[in-house]
């Protein structure tokens, strides 16, 4: 758990903070998106957290415990953290950027080894082509990816991530995105996700805070921004298809209640309900079959279902 | 960059040609009215004491320059890092030869004052390529590093001084193979070294004299300067 109370950050003698009396918990094993529009204070918070920015005033609480009692590096070497530039070691191979923490951390050499090719596996970059590789030699999107390789290399609790998926084609950015969401659940992490994207929000997140000009507009579910907004400000922000797009977010797994499933076209249980209405809509049904893992039907999601968002009730 | 192997072994296949006795002096011997060029002490002992002296002032350059430049580009030393960028230019504006006959009435005839000019001189090429190099270092990068808990020195040694060893190092390059130039304006001041038969070579009008001094030091900055190259650290 994160806890940021009265946080505070002003440049220089300039009228407006850049973040100001930002009070916001983010829940531990849990994904909470800040999202806003560009200058809004979203890199600005994130960097608060692991002290690459010094608050004005405020104070940031890791499991209870003032971030300041901690040494800045003690601290970042338990936060995963990808900027929102990338900044690969441009004198350094792909495997060796992955390898900084861990070896910072003195992890033996052949375990280093293999959670670097773990991780440039679970990224999508095959091990034995992209190992050696310089950055210079990437692609922008592939250089991402490997900022993500790198801040989850040492398997911290926390991950702050800074637009991470913004230079990737839209497959590969949902291909990552579903990955990071995997090892989240997986592991439990307790994840800040810096975006502008709301799509990506709506999906990725169990809570939204949605920031404008250095305040915090609302905090809750994407259920509730969606649903519910604060202000006309979170409103217009989220936009009209918000609905349409917070069904990226939720498994149809989720959604499945026992049914017929004769003659329904089929989804695998973690595809998302945004795929599900696609095929409704081409099929011209009203519900899908929801096959499990061993390829059995576990239930029906239907329509009418659709709408409600399991992350709004049990967050 | 492509490693030029061949160079080094060229330049210091000629050179050692050179200094191999009895094979230069007569080669000379046309400029000079068919009589070879002659030396009190061998040319390979002049060559010899010349590159002593050029490694000499190198070693101390490096020595000074280092620190000096480590030091001033710390963040939060603007004004250090002003001053030294300030020095470095003002030595590259006095003249040579003004330093090293400043240097004499203090430091008397002998190898002293070619020293002190010598290590002034390199220092230049040295300090601005460290701190360009350093300061040309990319903040994203830095700021990754900082994110990820590297602390000062981690930054510095693993990050900072790799990706401006390029740079650098070409900057000790330049200095060493200017001070194999600059060291024999010393042969006026008692150095000794390979500006000996060039000066005597002067004074005489004698130009089979002044060629053999002038071509092995030519030669010995082409075969440094290639043997320096192959040693570079690779581009980031
Ligand atoms: N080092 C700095 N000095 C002065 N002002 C700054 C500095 N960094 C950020 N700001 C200002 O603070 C505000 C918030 O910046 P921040 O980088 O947190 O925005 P952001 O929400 O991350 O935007 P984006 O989506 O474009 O990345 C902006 O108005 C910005 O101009
Ligand atoms: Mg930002």
């Amino acid at each position: 758990m994160i806890e940021l109370q009265g946080l505070t950050k002003s440049y220089g003698d300039t009228a407006a903070a850049a973040v100001r009396d930002l009070s916001l918990t983010f829940p531990a094993g849990r994904v909470t998106a800040l999202l806003g529009p560009s200058g809004c204070g979203k890199t600005t918070t994130l960097r608060m957290i692991n002290r690459l920015i010094q608050p004005t005033s405020g104070t940031v609480r890791l499991a209870g415990r003032d971030t300041r009692e901690l040494s800045p590096e003690a601290l970042r070497r338990g936060m995963g953290y990808v900027i929102q530039r990338v900044g690969l070691f441009p004198h350094l191979t792909v495997g060796r950027n992955v390898a900084a923490v861990p070896e910072l951390l003195g992890w033996p050499a052949a375990r280093v080894r293999a959670r670097v090719d773990e991780l440039l596996g679970l990224v999508g970059l095959e091990p034995g082509v992209y190992r050696g590789k310089r950055p210079a030699e990437l692609s922008g999107g592939q250089a991402q990816r490997v900022g993500v390789a790198r801040a989850l290399a040492a398997d911290p609790p926390v991950l702050l991530m800074d637009e991470p998926f913004g230079a990737l084609d839209p497959l590969a950015r949902e291909a990552l995105q579903g990955k990071v969401l995997e090892i989240q659940r997986r592991l439990a992490k307790t994840v800040v996700l810096v975006t502008h994207d709301i799509p990506e929000a709506l999906r990725m997140a169990d809570q939204i805070a949605l920031m404008q000009s250095g305040e915090l507009a609302q905090f809750g579910s994407p259920d509730d921004l969606v649903r519910r907004p604060a202000s006309a400000f979170v409103a217009q922000f989220m936009g009209q298809d918000a609905a349409l797009e917070q069904l990226g977010g939720v498994r149809v797994g989720a959604l499945a209640r026992p049914g017929d499933a004769h003659g329904l076209p089929r989804l695998p249980a973690e595809a998302d309900a945004r795929t599900a209405l696609a095929l409704m809509l081409r099929q011209g049904t009203d519900a899908v079959a929801v096959v499990g893992e061993g390829g059995a039907v576990v239930g029906v999601a239907r329509f009418r279902d659709l709408g409600h968002d399991p992350r709004s009730g049990d967050a | 960059m492509r490693r030029r192997s061949w160079a080094a072994l060229l330049w210091g296949l000629l050179l050692g040609l050179c200094l191999w006795p009895g094979v230069l002096p007569p080669l000379l011997a046309p400029l000079a009215g068919g009589e070879a060029p002659t030396l009190d002490v061998p040319l390979w002992r002049l060559t010899a004491g010349h590159l002593g002296l050029v490694l000499l002032a190198g070693a101390l350059v490096l020595l000074l320059a280092v620190p000096l430049v480590l030091y001033a580009t710390r963040p939060g030393r603007a004004a250090v890092l002003g001053l030294v960028g300030a020095l470095a230019g003002l030595g590259q504006t006095v003249p040579t030869l003004a330093i090293l006959a400043l240097a004499v009435p203090l430091l008397g005839f002998g190898p002293a004052p070619t020293l002190l000019g010598l290590v002034l001189y390199g220092l230049v090429p040295v300090v601005s390529n460290g701190v360009a190099g350093l300061r040309g270092v990319s903040p994203d990068v830095l700021d990754a590093a900082r994110g990820m808990g590297m602390t000062a020195r981690q930054r510095l040694w693993r990050v900072e001084v790799p990706l401006a060893l390029p740079v650098w190092w070409a900057g000790v390059r330049t200095s060493l193979v200017f001070g194999v130039a600059t060291a024999t304006v010393g042969a006026a001041l008692g150095a000794g070294g390979l500006g000996r038969p060039i000066i005597d070579g002067l004074s005489q009008q004698n130009t089979a004299l002044v060629l053999l001094g002038a071509l092995p030091t030519a030669l010995l900055a082409l075969t440094l300067d290639a043997l320096l190259g192959l040693a570079a650290p690779e581009e980031g």
